[in-house]
């Protein structure tokens, strides 16, 4: 590819203080108001000023550890504690108008039902901008906390063991299951189900309604929703990647994909990987796959390393992700150069939170926009329209649309 | 401040009821945000306590074929109280929440985070579900027998309490300069071991506002009403009509003092629906209006058939009562919704009683039993009578509403809550503490504040 860049898709991660185990301790940092609804409606907000395609907001169903395959340390020096993701997306949505919502929901202990209507509801309540980050919970921990299964759980050393492989395969086939109960509810109520017809006296057409009647190993769902069929048709779909189980549940049933390459010769290497698993399933839309990169920016490359140093020295950052200390303008070019491997675009980890954030907003923004990587108006009114993806006609359509 | 009693005023959101009219030309969207927004914006504007949704886990099915002369449809109702929280500022937020086909551990969370992004507003009505089909749409599948669903609720309840405690409001600490971020390695620690659950492990939402977030509840069976007095801050009941009201208050109030609490600490709220007029003929006038629309003659059928648990399309509404008799023991008719009856029998030989007494056909027998309208007259009439019921303790307030959403509760703020603001028995501005502090409720102290670090598990 050459000539000028194709623009770029790029998302926000939002997790606590950041993605910098020390970004708590960071002057700039707002440790006291972690857990308030201010901080998080300013982050978006932020990241709405910057035209960002999206924020995801991060979640799970135990407290946050060093090693997320194991039980939260008993340590007094980390950010732990969280906020329910999908309540502040919602929360958020009525305050801002043109941004992606992408709550974390977990596939491993929720009822599907529950996670269709809310994120069905979502996309209401945001006028289609929801999306769903599609998340599973392997933490013995987090399993005790529901006492309805008990899940043995990972240890990295011991990742290639049969009982390992058979354990992430049953998550990730729940969480396959749960995408397609949850896919088939958002489509249970054809578009023009509510018709209020005075005459007749019928709110609804009921042949429009459908059940959806999955039977899984893990759950039955029955339907339909409660929840007419949400403004996007299907909300987005995303969910995070570092191996071939995690690409096939997305090319399964994901919309977006993000991955962790460390270099522009790795994206290539993944991308490729991906299409190819995507090959073997039957989907009409590519993927779109993001690169995920943890980001602390400051004007020069001295004063960003120095910010990297200064807070590793306090607690060293470990991230399944590259961690880049720049400055906007080079890792402007950074992106723009690795686009070239296939990605459509990435979803950056802002170190410390507000600081990153607002730089990549005013400083990085601004960078891709001069390359005419980036856009410089939000165009489309739905997070499924700015990802060139259509809205699909219900599976269980009955008056039959032009194919 | 007069020293009469203070009345609580609540909104409901007209939804999937047969008395929600949706043929009405000002009937809106009842899944748009608009539509609860204008609603939470009216109510607040009214100045009033909360705001009040339901709940459906099911979409409602009459034999095989899904209902579809009521409103269908309805949004999640934490996503959309989430949403309201950002656009009000004072007023409660009650979500109606199945204790059946939810865990603890969510529960606590969705509510606790709640309380947070609202500054302490939000309010968990207490339900469990008897509706064996609903469990075809979860995990649990099934249900729960009546027994079951009470121990279930009351573990689910001191659970998600438990939960709420494993977190003391000193738990964040914060602090860059000595690097402390929690007060210590055991915040959050909790462990559970009843019957319904064998939880244990820690919590991820640090203490809200309200600590324990407001418990609606609506006891109705003597264990009911024994779970909902030992339990709830509010008990909503169905009891409306004054004497039956006022019955029900002192039995409730007395079974609260017997479990050991201050009976000013539990407020007691039917719901009412309000038909105003500006004069008492027109308000009249209106209501029978209103009600021949919510009782069409289809709906009379449909909900005869909830207490008969049969088709009776066959029968004229305008014609008497069927002949024949109820099959509780058959299938269940009608799925989805709550059952209007315990003893089908009773109920129809009730129904029956009123036809001969009164000479009605089915459809006027329906009619005359479904009148949620409470309050018809003029806005004067219907202050009186809300500080009436209040004054004389027949309850300390209502969750008010019309057959309209979502601008039915317009002309109930307009016009009937100024009337009790001037008379001083309803507050003239929001006060500036938490939903369980403006209601007057007990502190969750009662509870206990547990700090994990000081109790063992």
């Amino acid at each position: 590819m050459s000539g000028s860049p194709l623009p770029l898709h790029v998302a926000v991660a939002l997790d606590g203080a950041g993605w910098h185990p020390a970004a708590w301790r960071e002057p700039g940092a707002r440790p006291d108001q972690l857990f308030s609804a201010r901080y998080w409606t300013d982050l978006v907000r932020t990241a709405e000023r910057g035209l960002l395609d999206l924020v995801t907001i991060e979640d799970a169903l135990g407290l946050q550890s060093g090693d997320h395959l194991a039980e939260p340390e008993r340590r007094t020096d980390r950010l732990q504690g969280r906020l329910d993701a999908e309540l502040i997306a919602a929360f958020v949505a009525p305050l801002t108008s043109r941004i992606g919502l992408v709550p974390t929901v977990t596939t491993t202990h929720t009822e599907p039902f529950h996670v269709a209507s809310a994120l069905a509801t979502l996309d209401h309540d945001s006028r289609g901008r929801a999306g769903w980050r599609v998340q599973t919970s392997v933490r013995p921990d987090e399993a005790a906390h529901f006492g309805r299964r008990t899940i043995a759980g990972l240890r990295r050393d011991e990742l290639d063991t049969p009982a390992a492989k058979a354990l992430v395969a049953e998550l990730f086939g729940e969480a396959t299951d749960a995408i397609e109960v949850v896919r088939r509810l958002w489509d249970s109520w054809e578009d023009d189900a509510e018709i209020r017809d005075v005459t007749s006296g019928r709110f609804l057409d009921r042949a429009k309604l459908h059940h959806v009647d999955f039977v899984g190993e893990q759950f039955s769902v029955r339907g339909p929703s409660i929840v007419p069929r949400p403004p996007q048709g299907q909300p987005l779909v995303v969910s995070l990647g570092h191996g071939d189980e995690p690409y096939r549940l997305a090319a399964r049933g994901g919309d977006v994909l993000f991955v962790t390459p460390h270099d522009a010769h790795e994206a290539r290497g993944i991308v490729g990987r991906v299409r190819e698993i995507e090959g073997e399933t039957a989907r009409e839309e590519p993927l779109r796959i993001l690169a995920d990169l943890v980001v602390l920016l400051a004007d020069t490359d001295d004063e960003a390393r120095e910010r990297l140093e200064r807070l590793d020295a306090i607690d060293p950052v470990s991230s399944d992700a590259a961690v880049l200390a720049t400055t906007p303008s080079a890792l402007a070019d950074l992106l723009v150069s690795w686009q070239e491997a296939g990605l459509d675009g990435y979803r950056l980890r802002p170190a410390v939170l507000p600081t990153d954030l607002d730089r990549i907003v005013d400083g990085l923004v601004p960078e891709l926009q001069r390359r005419g990587a980036f856009r410089t108006v939000y165009a489309e009114p739905t997070l499924r329209e700015r990802f060139g993806l259509p809205r699909p006609v219900s599976r269980y359509a009955t008056a039959g649309s032009p194919a | 401040m007069s020293d009469r009693k203070q009345i609580v005023l609540g909104a409901y959101f007209p939804g999937v009821n047969h008395d929600t009219v949706w043929s009405d030309p000002a009937s809106g969207s009842h899944i748009d945000f608009a539509s609860f927004e204008h609603w939470a914006r009216t109510a607040e504007r009214g100045k009033l306590d909360l705001l009040f949704l339901a709940e459906g886990l099911r979409i409602r099915t009459r034999g095989e074929d899904f209902f579809d002369q009521d409103v269908v449809g309805r949004p999640d109702t934490f996503t959309v109280l989430a949403s309201l929280a950002a656009v009000t500022e004072h007023i409660g937020l009650a979500g109606t929440i199945n204790s059946t086909f939810n865990e603890p551990y969510e529960l606590a969370r969705k509510f606790a985070t709640l309380d947070v992004l609202s500054g302490g507003r939000a309010a968990w009505n207490v339900v469990t579900s008897s509706d064996a089909p609903t469990g075809e749409n979860f995990r649990h599948g099934g249900y729960l027998g009546h027994h079951q669903r009470y121990e279930r609720a009351g573990e689910t309840l001191a659970a998600v309490r438990t939960l709420w405690d494993s977190w003391g409001s000193d738990a964040v600490v914060a602090d860059p300069a000595s690097g402390t971020f929690l007060r210590d390695g055991h915040v959050g620690d909790f462990a559970l071991h009843g019957n319904q659950f064998d939880i244990a492990g820690r919590f991820t939402v640090p203490r809200s506002p309200q600590g324990h977030p407001v418990i609606l509840q609506a006891g109705e069976s003597p264990a009911g009403r024994d779970f909902a007095a030992a339990n709830a801050d509010a008990i909503f009941s169905r009891y409306q009509k004054f004497e039956e009201a006022r019955a029900f208050f002192d039995d409730v109030k007395a079974r609260v003092a017997k479990a050991g609490r201050n009976p000013d600490e539990v407020r007691i709220l039917p719901s009412a629906g309000v038909v105003l007029g500006d004069t008492e003929a027109q308000a009249r006038e209106r209501h029978a209006e209103i009600h021949d629309r919510q009782v069409d003659p289809w709906t009379a059928i449909v909900l005869a058939e909830m207490v008969w648990n049969r088709d009776l399309s066959a029968y004229d509404p305008d014609g008497p009562l069927p002949d024949v008799d109820p099959t509780p023991e058959a299938p269940t008719w009608i799925r989805g919704r709550a059952p209007l009856t315990q003893d089908a029998h009773a109920t129809a030989k009730a129904w029956r009683e009123i036809a001969d007494a009164r000479g009605l056909s089915l459809r006027e027998t329906v009619k005359h039993v479904f009148d949620r309208a409470v309050f018809v007259g003029t806005p004067e009439h219907v202050a009186d009578e809300i500080d009436r019921y209040v004054q004389a303790d027949a309850c300390d307030g209502f969750i008010l509403g019309s057959h309209v959403s979502p601008t039915g509760l317009d002309e109930i703020v307009e016009k009937v809550v100024p009337i009790l603001a001037d008379r001083g028995v309803f507050r003239t501005d929001y006060e500036r503490g938490t939903l369980r502090e403006n209601l007057g409720l007990a502190s969750p102290a009662r509870f206990g504040e547990r700090r994990p670090s000081v109790v063992a598990s």
